[in-house]
């Protein structure tokens, strides 16, 4: 596993999961004032609890030590939540603000719904990554599992491997980046020409998430938006 | 017809078929010329056992009434007692149903909420988000998670009184929405993150969880946003109550909303409303058993809907084991939809008032189910919401009277016991008694 990206600028205040609840830790967490000086927090043994750090609204730090269950950072709002470790189904889920980075693998509906933000996973993320997502931005340095995107509105979802069987499925109007090969598009999902303002976008993108690749190696997926309004040729697709 | 021209000999009639009736003959013949299927609003239309089916037996020398004026029955529940911090406290329990914004106008929502307020209830959000006017004039506000998840943000989560997980509606159990161009507004568009004027489809299904072992998880991260402070409601539409039931049980709900397949919907194919779930007469008891079961009948609410059109339908319902009903087609009949006053306009949209169910087209004359601003501010939100106040103190109103008959010094007083059945089929799915007798088919073999 490799290292974060940003580690954290003093000592953490760390809380251990195992031997202090959820509850505890999380309620610290969502009551940080705005303009707080403990900026630096990290939580240890987390040992796949579910929902850990969620719904935290101040730009601290959360460096998490190990695996994590379902939802962790779900609603982050804000916080830069780092996993050293793989994260269970739905990580950053409906994502505001903030970044959340998964050093290891990625479960299910990684980023889904998510708003805003950056999330970035540094191994493969399974199905789904990035369903309904609505605005985030989302790296994945591996793979992704089957039907990533679907029906994505909007935002950019880079992946640097393999995408799975029918990527972008039913699609708004999110890009998807894909440079490792797709395996099957999903319904009403083309690839569209790389225009500079796409091109810049992933630029930026890669950089944020200290992606070692070069633009011009990615393919750019969007929809093709023939199932924006019923039609009864459209049928099949629906 | 016959060959003759005799008129002396008499004529057989044009005679039109059970089967081939005049609907099924002009729906072969449109989806013949369209190649599409028929998508309006509102719930199930046909006539389905209901709460037409029962009655209350009243006091008699077995048991006496209360003093129609004087003693007090009481109407008050408290939602959420479960594992909620802060359950809610209704004055009564009729609660206003989701409905989103994008099927409704800004207007409607905030008479809803006006409303609802004024009679000391809730009302709820809908698939598309929660709108400012909607929270600012709604005392008691519930906060729908839905699988499309539009406009759910954190912000808004927090500002809830309870937050109701949304499974499925009775009108399309397994189905998702449907929100035409026509209603996709600018504002509609950007709160739900879609381009304007397509022709919206929502997910069936949540996109981070499957199943109930998902749910409960769901759920603990719900509470764990929002410092386990707001109820929990599952909405499920009935089909399996009492799995269903169960199910949201173990995974942790505060309360469990059925709502059954009179239940009514902004827009979703008619053969979906028509063929698929239970009428909700079938659905309560079933779920009502499996609180039993568990042990938690009282302990978790349940809000049962769909059809819900008097103060004798909520005093049945409560009776049959539910804590609350929730409306939704009434309520916005009570704000004005379908109001005769609008009748030479139905009449242009092909439809006549009381019939009008095309809430999907965006062109509502009444201006509730539109986003037309034009027909929008046809709708006076305060003296809606001073309708739909007056008509839920009328719901409470023949919901004690009804309770103070049968001697019940509470709404939540009301039992099985209370009711009898005028059809089989109502005493089979109600699993109350056939008037007359103490037969209840396929559990008791009495007279
Ligand atoms: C116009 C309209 C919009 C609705 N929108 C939603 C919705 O967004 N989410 C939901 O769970 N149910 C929705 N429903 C269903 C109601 O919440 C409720 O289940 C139903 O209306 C109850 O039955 P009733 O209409 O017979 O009272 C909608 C119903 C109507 C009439």
């Amino acid at each position: 596993m490799r290292r974060a990206l940003k580690p954290a600028a003093r000592e953490p205040v760390v809380f251990d999961l195992a031997t202090r609840p959820l509850r505890d830790i999380n309620a610290i967490l969502q009551a940080l004032p705005a303009h707080t000086n403990e900026t630096a927090w990290a939580i240890a043994n987390p040992r796949g609890a579910h929902a850990v750090a969620v719904g935290v609204t101040t730009p601290v730090s959360i460096s998490i030590d190990g695996h994590v269950g379902y939802y962790c950072a779900g609603m982050n709002d804000g916080a830069h939540v780092t996993i050293a470790g793989n994260a269970g189904p739905g990580v950053a889920e409906n994502m505001m603000s903030g970044t959340v980075h998964v050093m290891g693998d990625a479960s299910q509906a990684a980023g889904a719904t998510a708003h805003g933000g950056l999330l970035i996973i540094e191994g493969n993320a399974s199905a789904r990554c990035g369903i309904s997502m609505k605005g985030v931005d989302i790296v994945v340095k591996g793979s992704v599992g089957h039907m990533s995107g679907f029906m994505a509105q909007s935002g950019n979802l880079v992946i640097l491997g393999v995408a799975g069987e029918a990527l972008g499925d039913s699609l708004y109007e999110a890009n998807i980046f894909v440079r490792g090969g797709i395996t099957s598009l999903g319904a009403d999902c083309e690839e569209k020409p790389m225009t500079e303002a796409a091109s810049a976008i992933l630029e930026t993108l890669l950089k944020k998430a200290g992606a070692d690749a070069d633009p011009k190696d990615f393919k750019l997926f969007g929809s093709a938006r023939t199932l924006y309004h019923f039609h009864v040729d459209n049928a099949d697709a629906y | 017809m016959n060959e003759t021209s005799d008129p002396r000999i008499p004529q057989t009639r044009p005679r039109f078929s059970a089967t081939f009736d005049p609907h099924s003959i002009a729906e072969i013949q449109r989806a013949a010329a369209t190649g599409i299927y028929d998508i309006r609003g509102g719930g199930a239309k046909r006539k389905l056992p209901h709460f037409d089916d029962l009655l209350f037996l009243g006091a008699s020398i077995s048991r006496y009434p209360l003093e129609g004026y004087r003693e007090r029955c009481g109407t008050d529940v408290t939602l959420g007692t479960r594992f909620a911090k802060n359950p809610i406290k209704l004055k009564i329990p009729v609660t206003i149903a989701g409905m989103s914004f994008g099927a409704l106008s800004g207007n409607a929502k905030e008479a809803l909420g006006r409303g609802a307020t004024a009679a000391g209830t809730s009302t709820t959000t809908g698939d598309g988000g929660m709108t400012p006017e909607e929270r600012g004039h709604s005392q008691t506000l519930v906060y729908q998670y839905l699988p499309s998840r539009y406009g759910m943000n954190l912000t808004d989560l927090r500002k809830a009184d309870a937050i109701e997980v949304v499974i499925g509606q009775g009108a399309k159990p397994g189905g998702g929405g449907i929100l035409l161009g026509q209603k996709i507004s600018p504002r509609v568009a950007a709160m739900r993150n879609l381009p304007e004027g397509i022709d919206q489809r929502s997910a069936c299904r949540h996109p981070d969880w499957t199943g109930p072992d998902d749910l409960e998880i769901k759920i603990l991260e719900l509470r764990e946003l929002t410092n386990w402070e707001k109820p929990i409601y599952v909405k499920v539409g009935a089909s399996r109550p009492y799995y269903d039931t169960a199910l949201a049980i173990k995974a942790g709900a505060d309360v469990v909303v059925l709502d059954g397949m009179q239940g009514g919907t902004a827009a979703t194919q008619e053969v979906f409303i028509e063929h698929v779930g239970l009428p909700i007469l079938a659905a309560i008891r079933p779920a009502v058993q499996a609180l039993q079961d568990l042990g938690y009948h009282r302990k978790i609410q349940l809000i049962v809907s769909g059809g819900i059109r008097t103060g004798a339908d909520v005093a049945k319902a409560l009776a049959l084991g539910a804590d609350a009903v929730a409306i939704g087609t009434a309520a916005l009949i009570a704000l004005g939809d379908n109001a005769p006053e609008w009748e030479e306009e139905y009449r242009k949209l092909g439809t006549t008032s009381g019939a009008y169910d095309d809430w999907h087209e965006g062109r509502d004359p009444a201006g509730i189910t539109t986003q037309d601003p034009v027909l929008a501010a046809r709708l006076d939100p305060v003296k809606a919401g001073r309708r739909l106040a007056n008509y839920l103190s009328v719901l409470t109103l023949e919901a004690q009277a009804i309770a103070r008959a049968c001697g019940k010094s509470h709404l939540h007083n009301l039992e099985p016991e209370d009711l009898v059945a005028l059809t089989i089929e109502a005493a089979a799915m109600a699993q109350i008694p056939l008037a007359g007798t103490n037969w209840i088919p396929g559990k008791s073999t009495g007279f």
